[in-house]
């Protein structure tokens, strides 16, 4: 065990923890967030997603050590249901999901693409979605929902 | 922690609601899934004017929420906003079985349940008024909840003066009068979805979130493959790790529960098990010849003319083709979940299983204790289309917290989920047709093998799913049964029967086509691993083989696939959504295949398919149009358009919404997905060795029309776009290449050799 500081959506907490334990459990059981979820544990489909120093990375394979002190952002950091980020509303204008569970990998990893890459193509947003899952397949409306927010944007 | 009916109405300063049944009469709901017969059992008009609803259909996103809530705005004629539902809690909503089978719209949409509660409610509501007011009813309109004379707005009188907060003491009346579609204000639009806003944000409570005050999680330990049995238990092995509470084992089930998760899961994985060698598994490359020779048998025939063999005896031409089905998962995209609190005698589960009720009364079995001790309350979870690993991570929460006495929360692993789920069905599929000398069919034979083991628990079987086996309960029996009896009637729930012929048993036609000389029957035999309903079970395998074999015999006698089923079909409306796919598509007619002119590079084609789900529940027809890589064999679906008549539609977005999806899930499946193994173990376990269609991958233009009967029933409209989708695209790759495609999934390989066999 050891005590690590983390700032997550700008508030700073202090936790003694084992090291190795995978960000994804510290976000989800210890702060009690709703945002990043348990969806494989490899790595693989998306839905533990944040963003760390504008990057996404996978918080289920993500050791908490290795993000001590950097600033994560989860999806509930980005926006409210009263005040949603304009990628969130998009995803709601567009009704772009089903039992949105995979949203937050989608909505995640898309905004951080996006915040580096500005200028993306859709083939480009289509690459950086190319392992991020959903399995109800609202393929078409998430799609519909990023073009929207990356062409509000520009 | 359980908090009663009683307790959560005073809290909630809803109005007290009970069922007044007899002890008998709800036993029988609980066998049968039938739901409430009293008006408080559904609803609850609250003093502050609000609406409570009680239903037990859930929402598992695919808008069932926002859509009954519409329905209860519609009848009640109160705002959408002020009704909130409660859904499927067995200490407090009505008993409707399982939600499942696209069987939500029908049950609670039509003349009864949901629907009729609302509409005797209200009824009641403005009987009370013309009381009050002195008026008769027929001059008195309803408005915001607010009753009032036609011709006098200020004589009015508001449904919380009337009933507020006081029971409705009413039966539901059968003959109340739904209000009429022309009268619909919000039934019938596209309310946005209740949940999104919070699921966007990251607010929304799903069954992962539920957090009880003590809880502690478990992992659970399965069996290295199927047929392996616990030798012994080596507790030293995680001996010294932080946080274990304890190892539970029950005969061949196991778990660690731990003060936190990741120590659980450290702990599962260290801890060191023997068990016996596994059963060995059929090989997979020769599956299907397997399954065709498989005994004994449960034979099935869902019509049989008893001439289908004198025809072929005497026809101009027979057409013959094998059709082959791969076990495919459900593959729930956030591993199975549930929070179960096992102390003092009492159990209360929070799940996503679709059928609370039943649960009930298995977690009641396998725990050792009355069901009126177990309370199930649903939480949604990630989509499950299905029986996925709701039902069996509630038995694990339950015997691990039973075992530990504090609650329990288990999330599977990702391989626990894929390695153990009841897999979607295999089939093998014969079909044989004998055309006459105009080139109609004039009999068709159809003869099916599929195997099944387990299944939903439904309320006596806990051992159909891997944790109720594995803690000693048996899968519900296979019962041989060989020849099969003759029909008694026509019943096409599976899609068995293509939609070409007659359905004529005892003398009563209840197909969708012309062709009278007709046999259909199916062999159950059993299945090395848990099978159970995935989105259009058998259905959709059904409607592969019947909608490829339709298109193979029109390129026999070289008719047009739209024109050929049109000439085969007697129902209006099936006709009407072939129609209208092929209209909107711009459908070329000719004879398919398009005869390409090279047998390199990207070729392209268009193909048909249609059905009548479960041969009564939703009109769909589809139109596929694809490009095919002849070097790679690699199939690119450019364009899917379908065409869905469901009945009266509740809220046109949310079944575009279902339409889409459908589509993709189908396409995903056709394409991409295959359950694989070894000798001894399934090798698909993870999202690299099951690969479902990606967000980012090239997908098709996908149109919908949407034909609205508001007069007719209501139907189910959740699983008819999955059904249509593999024809749709088998036909469309032959009418581009010539070459069949009868195997799912449509892998490069296999579309290269098939390519490769052209003559």
């Amino acid at each position: 065990m050891a005590n690590i500081s983390l700032r997550v959506n700008g508030r700073s907490v202090t936790l003694d923890t084992d090291p190795s334990t995978p960000l994804l459990y510290i976000l989800s059981d210890d702060l009690a967030l709703r945002g990043p979820k348990f969806g494989c544990g490899l790595g693989q489909c998306g839905s533990c997603t944040v963003i760390v120093k504008g990057q996404a990375v996978r918080s289920c394979v993500t050791p908490v050590s290795s993000v001590a002190g950097g600033e994560i952002t989860t999806l509930e950091g980005l926006g409210s249901e009263e005040k949603p980020h304009p990628i969130q509303k998009a995803f709601i204008d567009e009704q772009a999901m089903q039992c949105g569970f995979c949203v937050n990998g989608v909505i995640m990893t898309a905004k951080a693409y996006l915040d580096r890459n500005p200028k993306a193509s859709e083939a480009d947003i289509r690459q950086a979605l190319s392992n991020v899952l959903c399995r109800c397949h609202s393929h078409s409306r998430m799609i519909s929902a990023i073009r929207k927010y990356s062409g509000g944007r520009s | 922690m359980s908090l009663s009916r009683r307790d959560f109405l005073k809290t909630s300063g809803a109005l007290i609601v009970t069922f007044s049944l007899s002890p008998e009469s709800t036993l029988a709901q609980r066998l049968d899934g039938a739901s409430s017969s009293q008006v408080d059992g559904w609803l609850a008009i609250n003093a502050d004017g609000t609406v409570t609803a009680y239903v037990g259909k859930c929402e598992l996103g695919q808008g069932l929420y926002t859509a009954q809530t519409q329905l209860v705005a519609e009848e009640l004629c109160v705002p959408f906003n002020r009704v909130k539902l409660i859904q499927c809690d067995t200490a407090l909503t009505p008993d409707q079985g399982t939600t499942s089978g696209a069987q939500s719209h029908p049950t609670n949409f039509n003349q009864g349940a949901l629907a009729l509660a609302g509409a005797t409610a209200r009824e009641a509501l403005v009987e009370m008024a013309s009381k009050q007011l002195g008026m008769p009813a027929n001059q008195l309109s309803v408005k915001d909840g607010v009753v009032s004379s036609k011709s006098d707005a200020s004589k009015k009188v508001a449904y919380t003066e009337l009933i507020g907060g006081k029971k409705f003491n009413l039966p539901l009346n059968t003959l109340a009068r739904r209000k009429n579609a022309a009268e619909w204000t919000v039934l019938g639009t596209s309310v946005p979805r209740v949940e999104i806003p919070a699921m966007a944000t990251g607010a929304f409570e799903y069954v992962h979130n539920v957090r009880v005050p003590g809880m502690l999680y478990g992992q659970v330990v399965r069996p290295p493959a199927y047929g392996s049995t616990l030798m012994s238990v080596d507790e030293s092995s995680i001996k010294g790790l932080a946080g274990v509470v304890k190892v539970v084992v029950k005969k061949n089930f196991v778990g660690v529960v731990a003060e936190k998760p990741w120590q659980a899961m450290q702990a599962a994985t260290k801890l060191r098990l023997s068990w016996t060698a596994p059963a060995g598994l059929p090989k997979q490359s020769e599956f299907h010849d397997y399954l065709r020779n498989r005994k004994p048998t449960r034979d099935t025939l869902a019509v049989n003319s008893k001439d289908v063999d004198e025809r072929f005896g005497q026809t101009a031409r027979m057409v013959k083709a094998t059709y082959h089905y791969p076990y495919q998962m459900h593959a729930s995209f956030g591993t199975s979940c549930a929070v179960a609190d096992v102390q003092s005698g009492k159990a209360t589960i929070y799940s996503a299983s679709q059928a609370v009720y039943p649960l009930r009364s298995t977690v009641a079995m396998l725990l050792g204790m009355p069901q009126e001790n177990v309370q199930v309350i649903f939480k949604m979870a990630s989509g499950c289309y299905g029986v996925n690993g709701a039902d069996t991570v509630s038995y694990d929460a339950a015997l691990l917290s039973q075992a530990v006495g504090r609650p329990v929360r288990v999330q599977l692993t990702r391989k626990d989920e894929m390695a153990w789920e009841n897999y979607g069905l295999a089939y093998v599929i014969d079909q044989r047709a004998a055309v006459d000398r105009d080139g109609t069919i004039i009999a068709w034979d159809h003869e099916a093998w599929s195997p099944t083991l387990g299944g939903r628990p439904g309320a006596n079987n806990p051992g159909n799913v891997i944790t109720g086996m594995l803690a000693g309960f048996s899968p519900a029996p296979f019962t041989a049964r060989s020849p099969a009896p003759d029909p008694a009637n026509f019943a096409n729930n599976s899609n068995a029967a293509p939609s070409y012929i007659t359905g004529t048993v005892n003398g009563r036609s209840g197909g969708t086509g012309k062709i009278l000389s007709q046999r259909v029957l199916t062999h159950d035999v059993q299945s090395p691993f848990f099978t159970g309903p995935l989105r259009s079970p058998a259905r959709l395998q059904n409607t592969f083989a019947h909608e490829s074999f339709l298109d193979e015999i029109a390129a026999q006698v070289k008719a047009d696939p739209v024109e050929y089923r049109l000439r085969h079909l007697a129902d209006p409306r099936l006709i009407d959504v072939v129609r209208a796919a092929a209209q909107t598509a711009n459908w070329e007619t000719r004879p398919s295949p398009r005869a390409p002119a090279r047998r390199t590079g990207v070729v392209s084609g268009r193909g048909m398919s249609c059905v009548l789900y479960e041969g009564d529940n939703g009109y769909c027809a589809m139109v596929a149009e694809v490009d095919v890589s002849q070097d790679s064999g690699r199939i690119v679906v450019k364009r899917l358009v379908i065409a869905n008549d469901s009945g009266p539609i509740s809220n046109p977005d949310g079944l575009k919404n279902q339409l889409e999806g459908g589509a993709l899930h189908g396409l995903s499946r056709t394409l991409n997905e295959e359950v694989t193994w070894n000798d001894q173990q399934v090798t698909s376990i993870d999202w690299r060795t099951y690969r479902p269609l990606p967000v980012g991958a090239e997908i098709p233009k996908i149109e919908t029309v949407l034909i609205n009967r508001p007069d007719a029933r209501a139907m189910g409209a959740g699983e008819t776009a999955v059904t249509v989708v593999a024809a749709a695209i088998a036909n469309a790759v032959f009418d581009a290449t010539g070459a069949r495609l009868r195997q799912v999934p449509f892998t490069p390989e296999r579309v290269k050799a098939e390519l490769g066999k052209r003559s």
